[in-house]
């Protein structure tokens, strides 16, 4: 039981990492790489800035911003410099391991008998990882409502349409490259402001932490897409959610019957391979697991 | 320049890979004018420059040599979003102008705001609805009822028919339509262009309509412009257009291409 809450706070915390993602794969329709190096670069700010005594709430803060810059350099490569989305975000990326490097000052940088996020429900008692559990829902519920009022807005619309189709979008008067540039930083803000909870909820920032970023990210937002299908706006941010809770409790299951946490990358990376090509897998072997909903409809 | 035109093109030249083996000139030192309220139909071979020069007003691609004022104001070298405001256009392919997968009301929305700076605003308001289930009623296409559907889910002929509608709802100076029923079945295309003369006569518009039925290019509009390896190479009026037939038409077409001269 005790296994089962701290993995779906986890997945709380992840699913503002999987927000991100989402963001820039599914919304903006772009591969950005720039969350590998941004995840760590939130937990690296937090985690300086909570060790020189700035309070939680704040550093958190502080790292959602940082992360924004990130994504906005992305940004500024591809649309100004023309640099392809997939190599762009790889710079960032790739530079991002030095500038991580020099705020964490080492490897790793332990949080240990720090101040956390969490701290302002200590004084309700409740049992362990169930502050984590209430935190993440909070900030989730708060998350999803402020993205489905931003995307509402007529710059919110551009940014979608800009993904959805960008010739139609510049044709329309709206200026691509800005819209891009919104979406990918809210993206990073959002992965790197993760990274810092996730630094807390670990008690320590680690420099190796944002390998995987993607694909456990993706694997959030695809398990929700094949497990809840085709939904409305708001109830797909929901769902990514709900994805990356499923993805902690499937990594749990898998540690539970005695994989290593060693073997956790690989894990994840064979899921989102799963699912990626479940539809494909689906068609050619004639197989119906997931789609009882369309036979009874017939 | 009177002042009634409201495109005037000057010695539009664009060339593309210059200075290598593959080098070709698309548009030639190309001029002419288009009055308020025009409605020109575009004809020509592959390769004669009738889409560059449709690119070209666009914004889409940047012309190396020559003018192009639209309603007085120069725009040659001005972005596409940035001239967006002046013009509207309908592309071949018919997803090409939609967005999948936002709704109808969504889509209209984005065109109802077309040159206009996007803020923090609403993205659509309920005043908006209805005034987009008008517009939708009056194609007569049943699309008022389909407001929240996503535009993936409607057809090529209803999303070209949408297309239309978002291009002129926000009336442009000029109207681009780039063969816009080329890629619809026979039926849907008739009643696509019956939509656009329908739209151009409504809102007094402005157009410029490429196209490779020559038929069409006699019944629609009242100039006929003819391009050739980047050159326009005929321009018929009004008159002239109503004595010609579409086999007069395609022979005069064949000429042209083969270069034969027309003054005889």
């Amino acid at each position: 039981m005790d296994l089962i809450v701290t993995a779906t706070s986890q997945g709380f915390l992840w699913g503002i990492m999987a927000l991100g993602i989402f963001m820039t794969y599914r919304i903006l329709n772009l591969p950005d790489m720039t969350a590998e190096g941004a995840f760590p670069l939130g937990g690296a700010v937090a985690a300086q800035l909570i060790l020189h005594g700035v309070s939680p709430v704040l550093a958190t803060a502080i790292s959602f911003v940082i992360g924004m810059l990130a994504g906005a350099i992305t940004a500024w490569l591809i649309t100004k410099g023309n640099v392809p989305d997939l190599l762009a975000g790889i710079l960032t990326m790739t530079g991002l391991y030095s500038i991580n490097l020099r705020i964490l000052t080492r490897a790793n940088l332990s949080l240990l008998g720090e101040e956390r996020l969490t701290d302002f429900l200590s004084g309700l008692h409740l049992p362990s990882s169930f502050d984590t559990l209430f935190t993440g829902f909070m900030i989730c519920t708060v998350l999803i409502f402020l993205l489905v009022s931003f995307f509402k807005t007529e710059i919110g619309q551009a940014v979608i349409a800009t993904g959805d189709n960008e010739r139609m979008a510049r044709s329309m008067g709206i200026s691509t490259s800005r819209m891009k540039a919104v979406g990918l930083m809210l993206s990073n803000g959002l992965v790197a402001m993760a990274g810092a909870m996730i630094a807390q909820d670990n008690g320590y920032a680690d420099i190796s932490m944002g390998i995987g970023t993607i694909v456990i990210g993706l694997a959030a937002v695809i398990i929700g897409e094949v497990v809840f299908g085709n939904l409305s706006f708001t109830h797909r941010l929901i769902c990514v959610i709900l994805g990356a809770i499923i993805y902690r409790l499937i990594i749990l299951f898998v540690l539970l019957i005695g994989l290593e946490p060693n073997d956790l990358k690989l894990i994840s990376a064979v899921i989102l391979a799963f699912c990626l090509a479940l539809p494909s897998l689906r068609k050619s072997m004639h197989l119906h697991f997931f789609d009882r909903k369309e036979q009874n409809e017939r | 320049m009177s002042v009634n035109t409201i495109l005037d093109i000057q010695g539009l030249s664009k060339t593309y890979q210059q200075k290598t083996l593959n080098e070709h000139q698309v548009l030639k030192e190309l001029s002419f004018q288009v009055n308020k309220g025009d409605f020109i139909t575009v004809i020509g071979g592959n390769g004669s420059g009738k889409s560059s020069l449709l690119n070209a007003i666009a914004g889409s691609s940047i012309p190396d040599k020559g003018k192009i004022l639209l309603s007085g104001k120069d725009i040659t070298r001005l972005k596409e979003e940035q001239r967006a405001d002046q013009i509207g256009r309908v592309f071949q392919d018919p997803l090409m102008g939609t967005a999948p997968r936002m709704t109808v009301a969504e889509n209209l929305a984005i065109a109802f705001r077309r040159g206009k700076k996007r803020r923090f605003r609403r993205g659509i308001t309920a005043n908006e609805k209805e005034l987009y289930m008008d517009l939708l009623a009056k194609l007569g296409l049943g699309l008022e009822r389909r407001l929240d559907s996503e535009m993936g889910l409607l057809s090529g002929g209803q999303r070209q028919a949408i297309t239309l509608l978002m291009a002129t709802m926000k009336k442009p100076a000029i109207l681009l339509l780039d063969e816009h029923t080329a890629a619809l079945d026979p039926k849907t295309a008739q009643t696509i262009l019956s939509l656009t003369s329908q739209r151009i006569k409504e809102e007094k518009l402005t157009a410029l309509m490429i196209t490779h039925n020559m038929q069409d290019a006699l019944t629609y509009g009242n100039r006929l412009l003819m391009l050739d390896s980047g050159k326009i190479v005929m321009d018929l009026s009004q008159e002239e257009k109503e004595s010609l037939t579409a086999e007069s038409l395609i022979l005069l077409f064949q000429q042209h291409s083969l270069g034969f001269d027309l003054s005889s």
